[in-house]
């Protein structure tokens, strides 16, 4: 549809470029509304049967009781899980993870490490620095791992060949528990480096983001 | 959706396609509006019916998904009489000592649905059939577990002893606490599936489901009902007490 749009004119000495594809841009929107559903139905599910002392507040959970809360827990599942699969195979067939997210190495990493201390901060537009592609990969492996424990609680019997990898019903629970936990950490300075380099924000709806220079 | 009043009072000579540019512009300021609106209200989202009913539509869907994950033969995972979690808690939609009290000389166990020897079991009778044991992990829809011993007589022996038609669907149980659930036949004829009688050696104990209670491992705690007075098998969908207020029906493990 954005092709029958009439194209602004661009000034002579920028370029507009696509920093996200399509299919990134979409499967992140219904991510964050997946992830929200589950986490403020979880916490309200936690709550029934606390793991530790504490509980969450229930104004900031969803559901309104335990069985309100499970079913929208057991049905934004599958939303989370048909939109991380697609998100998944896109990355992997379409060579975005090879080109954007990997290679990671260590010296590469130490040294974004030490230049985001020192405030300088490596933001150059259309690459991911070495701290970025570390917290990318680390969330999508903490979605992978909170699924499959979740899949273990929900069927502790029929998967029980998964679940002894995890640690079985209760070992699943604490795997569950805190890979939640990472992923919303993760949210929370996700969204607080945003608000730090706000121009981020509108490319990731309109994947492209007008550059300085010309197109070589 | 409600016009502002600020489209009755554009003045008349206006263009119809100034008009019509205006009507859209409102017609996309009262979607966003109902959008924020939804935003806003947070949590009292789930006492609209459309939502409502999407969440009892993906509870029925995922009722299907659980019977085609069922796999009849595998087992649950037994434990050794040391794994066995002491106390084993009390759970229950009443405190333990409203518990029912049932007297066991009287006790009938009364059968009725697609069975074709309805007549009633004393508790001597169903003890005088083989008796099996399992330690197992009784798993609650709260999300805490315990493992605990139940002994008593393989729920499929004994459909198969009076008949019923095990081409049904359910099998739906009512207990002396008014509490009521149901299973799917799959379930039903599970090798693990039992009518217990014994809970950790002794007489099963009034807080545990006396005289009898039907054990479960494949499926969550509250598909194992306590104290069952009647057993019927139907192809009509019965429900069960927690069920029909919202938990999900087939609740396998």
């Amino acid at each position: 549809m954005s092709g029958s749009l009439p194209v602004p004119p661009s000034s002579e000495n920028t370029t507009l470029i696509n920093v996200h594809p399509l299919t990134v841009r979409i499967t992140h929107w219904v991510n964050v509304a997946a992830i929200l559903i589950m986490v403020a139905s979880g916490w309200r599910i936690y709550n029934a049967s606390p793991l530790f002392n504490f509980t969450f507040p229930n104004d900031l959970t969803l559901g309104g009781w335990l069985a309100g809360a499970l079913q929208w827990h057991f049905a934004a599942m599958w939303l989370l899980a048909v939109n991380g699969l697609v998100y998944l195979a896109h990355g992997i067939f379409s060579g975005h993870y090879r080109q954007h997210l990997l290679p990671i190495t260590v010296k590469s990493l130490l040294r974004e490490i030490a230049n985001t201390t020192s405030g300088r901060l490596s933001h150059a537009v259309g690459t991911y620095n070495p701290v970025q592609r570390t917290a990318y990969l680390s969330v999508i492996v903490m979605i992978i791992l909170v699924v499959l424990s979740g899949l273990v609680m929900w069927k502790p019997v029929q998967l029980q060949s998964l679940g002894v990898l995890l640690g079985g019903y209760e070992g699943a629970r604490l795997v569950h528990f805190f890979t939640m936990t990472g992923i919303v950490s993760f949210v929370v300075i996700h969204v607080v480096m945003v608000m730090w380099v706000p121009r981020t924000f509108i490319p990731m709806w309109t994947g492209r983001v007008r550059q300085p220079g010309k197109r070589s | 959706m409600k016009r502002r009043p600020g489209i009755e009072s554009a003045p008349v000579e206006c263009s119809k396609a100034e008009r019509q540019f205006l009507e859209r512009r409102l017609l996309l300021k009262g979607a966003l509006s109902v959008g924020a609106l939804g935003l806003l209200t947070g949590c009292n989202i789930t006492n609209q019916e459309t939502v409502r009913k999407t969440l009892w539509s993906m509870s029925r869907w995922n009722d299907r998904v659980q019977a085609a994950l069922f796999d009849p033969n595998r087992l649950a995972p037994t434990y050794p009489d040391s794994a066995i979690t002491r106390p084993f808690p009390f759970n229950a939609f009443y405190d333990e000592d409203e518990a029912p009290v049932v007297e066991a000389e009287p006790y009938r166990l009364e059968l009725s649905g697609l069975i074709r020897d309805r007549r009633p079991w004393s508790l001597r009778e169903l003890n005088a059939l083989p008796q099996t044991t399992q330690v197992t992990r009784h798993v609650c829809v709260e999300g805490w577990s315990a493992i605990g011993k139940w002994s008593g007589v393989t729920f499929r022996t004994f459909l198969e002893r009076v008949g019923a038609d095990l081409s049904a669907k359910y099998v739906g149980f009512k207990c002396a606490d008014d509490y009521y659930t149901s299973i799917d036949m799959a379930t039903a004829l599970h090798p693990q599936t039992q009518m217990t009688l014994r809970y950790d050696d002794q007489i099963l104990p009034r807080s545990y489901g006396f005289p009898m209670k039907l054990r479960i491992p494949t499926k969550l705690g509250f598909k194992n009902p306590k104290h069952i007075m009647a057993i019927y098998v139907t192809n009509r969908y019965p429900g069960g007490y927690w069920e029909d207020k919202g938990y999900n029906w087939f609740a396998g493990l």
